[in-house]
C-alpha cells in the first residue's frame, strides 16, 4: 500500500518534471546550436545587418534586420485585420447573440481554430494570391497584403474566442447596473463592459502576436520569399520563420549557415517568450496564480 | 430617434457587421478549398499511392503517415501529460515547482512549431541518430502535444467536486487511490475529448515533421519506426512548392487538403459533440 502510494506520486512528479526537461531541452538545443555563430559574426552584425547572404562563397553575411522587420510587418498587418474581426466578433457573440446563436457560435471558433495553417496557406498561394494579383494588376500576389490577410484569418479565432471568455466574465450585475441607469446597450459595452474585460481582450491581442509572429507555413506559402524590407502592401518579403523552414534543407549540420538558422530561432524564441510571459502575468494572471 | 439612440443601433450594427465579414471570409475560405478539391476524392484517390511523378494516383501513404504520426505522438503524450496533470491537481507542493511547471507549460504552449521541428531535428535525428524517421516526428510533436494534453486534463480534474475526493478519503482510501479509482474515471470523458482536440491540432502541423519525418515521395507504406514517411500536411505543402508539374500537382494538393480538413474538423466535432452530451447528462 506504501508503495503503491510513494511510486505513484514518485512517477506523477517525474512527468512533471519532464515538462520542464522538455522546455528547458528545446532552449539548450537552439542555444547549443545557434551560439556559435557569434563566434563569427557579431550579435549585433546579426540584428541590425541588412544583408542576407547567407550561402554567399566567399563572404556571406548573416543579417537578419530585412527578415525580422518583414516578420513585424507581417504579424502587424495581421492583427489590423484580426483585432477589428475579432473582437467585434467576440462583443457580438457574448454581448448581442441570442444565447441560441451563441451556442452554435462558440464551438464554430473552437473548429476554426483547428484548421491547419498549411491549408490556409494554401488558400493564399492558390487562390488569394492570383486574385490579389488581377485585382491590383501586380506582378505577384505573394506580398505583403496577401500576407496579412491570410494569417488575420488565421489569428480571428484566437482573438475572439479569448476575447468572448473575457467578456463573458464580466459579472452580470455591472451590466445590469449600468442599462438600470439609463445607459443604452451599446453605452453599457464600451463604458462599462469593455473596460472591465480590458486586460483579457489586450491578453488575447497579444497571443494573437505570438501566435502569427510564429506562423511558418503560411508566410513560407505565401510572403514572395524576398529578402527585402515591403515598400508597400504589394512587394514580397521573407520573415524569420519561414526562412528558417526554406533555407533548413539546404544546409550542412554545423556550418555557419546551420548555425544562423538556429540563431533565427533563438531571436524567434525570446520574442514569443516574452510576449507570452507578459500575456500571462501581466494581463490573464490565470495560470500562475 | 435621439442621438444616443442612433449611437446605440450603429454600434450594435457594427460588431454585426465585423462579425458577418469573419464568418463570410471563413466561408469563402472554406468553399475556396472544398470547391476545388471535392471533385478529386475518389476511393482510388484515398486508397492509392501516387503515381507518375506525383501527377496521378492517390494519397493513400501520406494518409497512413499521418495516421502513424498522430497516433504515436497521442500515445507518448497522453499518459505523460495526465501524469502530470495529477501532479499539479493532487500534489501541488512545493509551490515554488508548481509555478515552475506552469511557466514550463505555458512556453511550450507559446514556442513556435518551427522552433518544435529544429529540436527535433538536433536532437531526435542528429544527436540520438534517429535520423529523418516515424519515429523522430512522433516524439517531435508528442512534446508539441504534451502542453495542450496537460492543460485539456488538469481543467477537467478541476472540475470533479472535491466531495468525491473527500468521501474517498473519509473512507480511508489513500490518495493513488483516490485518483485512479475516482477522480480519474470522473474526469475522464473530459480528458478524452480535450485530448481528441489536441489530436486534430497534432495531425495538421507541418513544420515540426518537415526535418524530423516527412519525405515528399514513398512508394512503400512505412513499416518501421525507422522508415520516413509522408504526411498529409506536408504532401500538400510540397505539391505547391515542388516538383515541375504545377498544374497537374495543384488539383491533388486540394483533394488532400480536403481530406486532411475533413479527418481534423470531423475529429474535432466529435469531441465537441461528446464534450456537449457530457455537460448536459452529468448527474453532478
Amino acid at each position: 500500500m506504501q508503495i503503491m502510494e510513494k511510486s505513484f506520486k514518485t512517477l506523477s512528479y517525474i512527468a512533471a518534471l519532464f515538462s520542464i526537461a522538455a522546455v528547458f531541452g528545446i532552449i539548450l538545443s537552439i542555444f547549443l546550436e545557434g551560439l556559435p555563430l557569434f563566434k563569427v559574426v557579431s550579435i549585433q552584425e546579426f540584428i541590425w545587418g541588412n544583408a542576407w547572404y547567407p550561402t554567399h562563397g566567399e563572404a556571406p553575411q548573416f543579417g537578419i534586420r530585412n527578415l525580422l522587420i518583414g516578420s513585424v510587418y507581417a504579424t502587424l498587418g495581421a492583427l489590423v485585420i484580426a483585432v477589428p474581426l475579432g473582437l467585434g466578433s467576440a462583443i457580438f457573440i457574448s454581448e448581442i447573440a441570442t444565447p441560441r446563436l451563441r451556442e452554435i457560435a462558440k464551438p464554430a471558433v473552437e473548429l476554426l481554430a483547428a484548421i491547419p495553417s498549411v491549408v490556409y496557406g494554401l488558400f493564399g498561394m492558390a487562390i488569394l494570391a492570383p486574385f490579389i494579383r488581377e485585382l491590383f494588376d501586380l506582378s505577384t500576389g505573394l506580398n505583403l497584403l496577401s500576407t496579412s490577410i491570410i494569417l488575420g484569418l488565421m489569428v480571428v479565432p484566437i482573438i475572439a474566442s479569448m476575447s468572448e471568455d473575457a467578456l463573458s466574465t464580466v459579472p452580470k450585475h455591472m451590466r445590469e447596473a449600468s442599462l438600470a441607469l439609463g445607459a443604452t446597450q451599446w453605452e453599457t459595452i464600451t463604458g462599462v463592459v469593455l473596460p472591465a474585460a480590458r486586460s483579457g481582450i489586450v491578453g488575447s491581442v497579444l497571443q494573437g502576436f505570438g501566435r502569427a509572429i510564429g506562423e511558418t507555413m503560411v508566410v513560407l506559402m505565401v510572403a514572395g520569399g524576398s529578402a527585402q524590407i515591403p515598400g508597400s502592401i504589394f512587394e514580397s518579403l521573407r520573415p524569420l520563420t519561414s526562412t528558417i523552414a526554406a533555407e533548413m534543407g539546404e544546409t550542412v549540420m554545423g556550418d555557419l549557415h546551420y548555425r544562423s538558422l538556429f540563431a533565427i530561432a533563438i531571436v524567434l524564441f525570446l520574442i514569443t517568450f516574452v510576449t507570452n510571459l507578459v500575456a500571462e502575468l501581466v494581463f490573464l494572471k490565470r495560470r500562475l496564480k | 430617434m435621439s442621438k444616443r439612440e442612433l449611437r446605440n443601433l450603429a454600434g450594435k450594427s457594427l460588431v454585426g457587421i465585423l462579425c458577418a465579414i469573419t464568418a463570410g471570409m471563413l466561408i469563402v475560405f472554406l468553399y475556396g478549398i472544398f470547391s476545388r478539391g471535392i471533385g478529386v476524392l475518389s476511393w482510388e484517390f484515398i486508397s492509392q499511392p501516387p503515381r507518375s511523378g506525383m501527377t496521378e494516383g492517390g494519397i493513400f501513404p501520406a494518409i497512413v503517415g499521418t495516421f502513424w504520426l498522430t497516433l504515436l505522438s497521442i500515445a507518448i503524450a497522453l499518459p505523460m501529460g495526465i501524469l502530470c496533470a495529477i501532479y499539479l491537481y493532487s500534489y501541488g507542493r512545493p509551490l515554488w515547482f508548481v509555478k515552475l511547471v506552469k511557466l514550463a507549460i505555458n512556453t511550450l504552449v507559446g514556442i513556435p512549431s518551427i522552433i518544435y521541428g529544429l529540436f527535433g531535428m538536433a536532437v531526435f535525428v542528429n544527436m540520438l541518430s534517429l535520423d529523418v524517421s516515424l519515429i523522430s516526428g512522433a516524439l517531435t510533436l508528442a512534446i508539441l502535444a504534451l502542453p495542450l494534453i496537460i492543460n485539456a486534463a488538469e481543467e477537467a480534474l478541476q472540475g470533479v467536486p472535491k466531495d468525491f475526493t473527500e468521501a474517498s478519503i473519509a473512507l480511508g482510501a489513500p490518495i493513488s487511490k483516490t485518483i485512479l479509482r475516482v477522480v480519474l474515471p470522473t474526469a475522464m470523458p473530459n480528458i478524452l475529448t480535450g485530448t481528441i482536440i489536441s489530436i486534430g491540432r497534432v495531425a495538421g502541423e507541418t513544420a515540426p515533421i518537415m526535418f524530423t519525418a516527412a519525405t515528399f515521395y514513398s512508394r512503400r507504406l512505412p513499416s518501421s519506426l525507422s522508415h520516413e514517411v509522408m504526411a498529409l500536411p506536408y504532401h500538400i505543402f510540397a505539391l505547391m512548392t515542388e516538383g515541375s508539374k504545377g498544374s497537374l500537382q495543384a488539383p491533388i494538393a486540394y483533394g488532400s487538403a480536403v481530406v486532411l480538413l475533413l479527418m481534423v474538423l470531423g475529429v474535432s466535432s466529435i469531441a465537441i459533440i461528446i464534450r456537449y452530451r457530457f455537460r448536459r447528462n452529468k448527474q453532478w
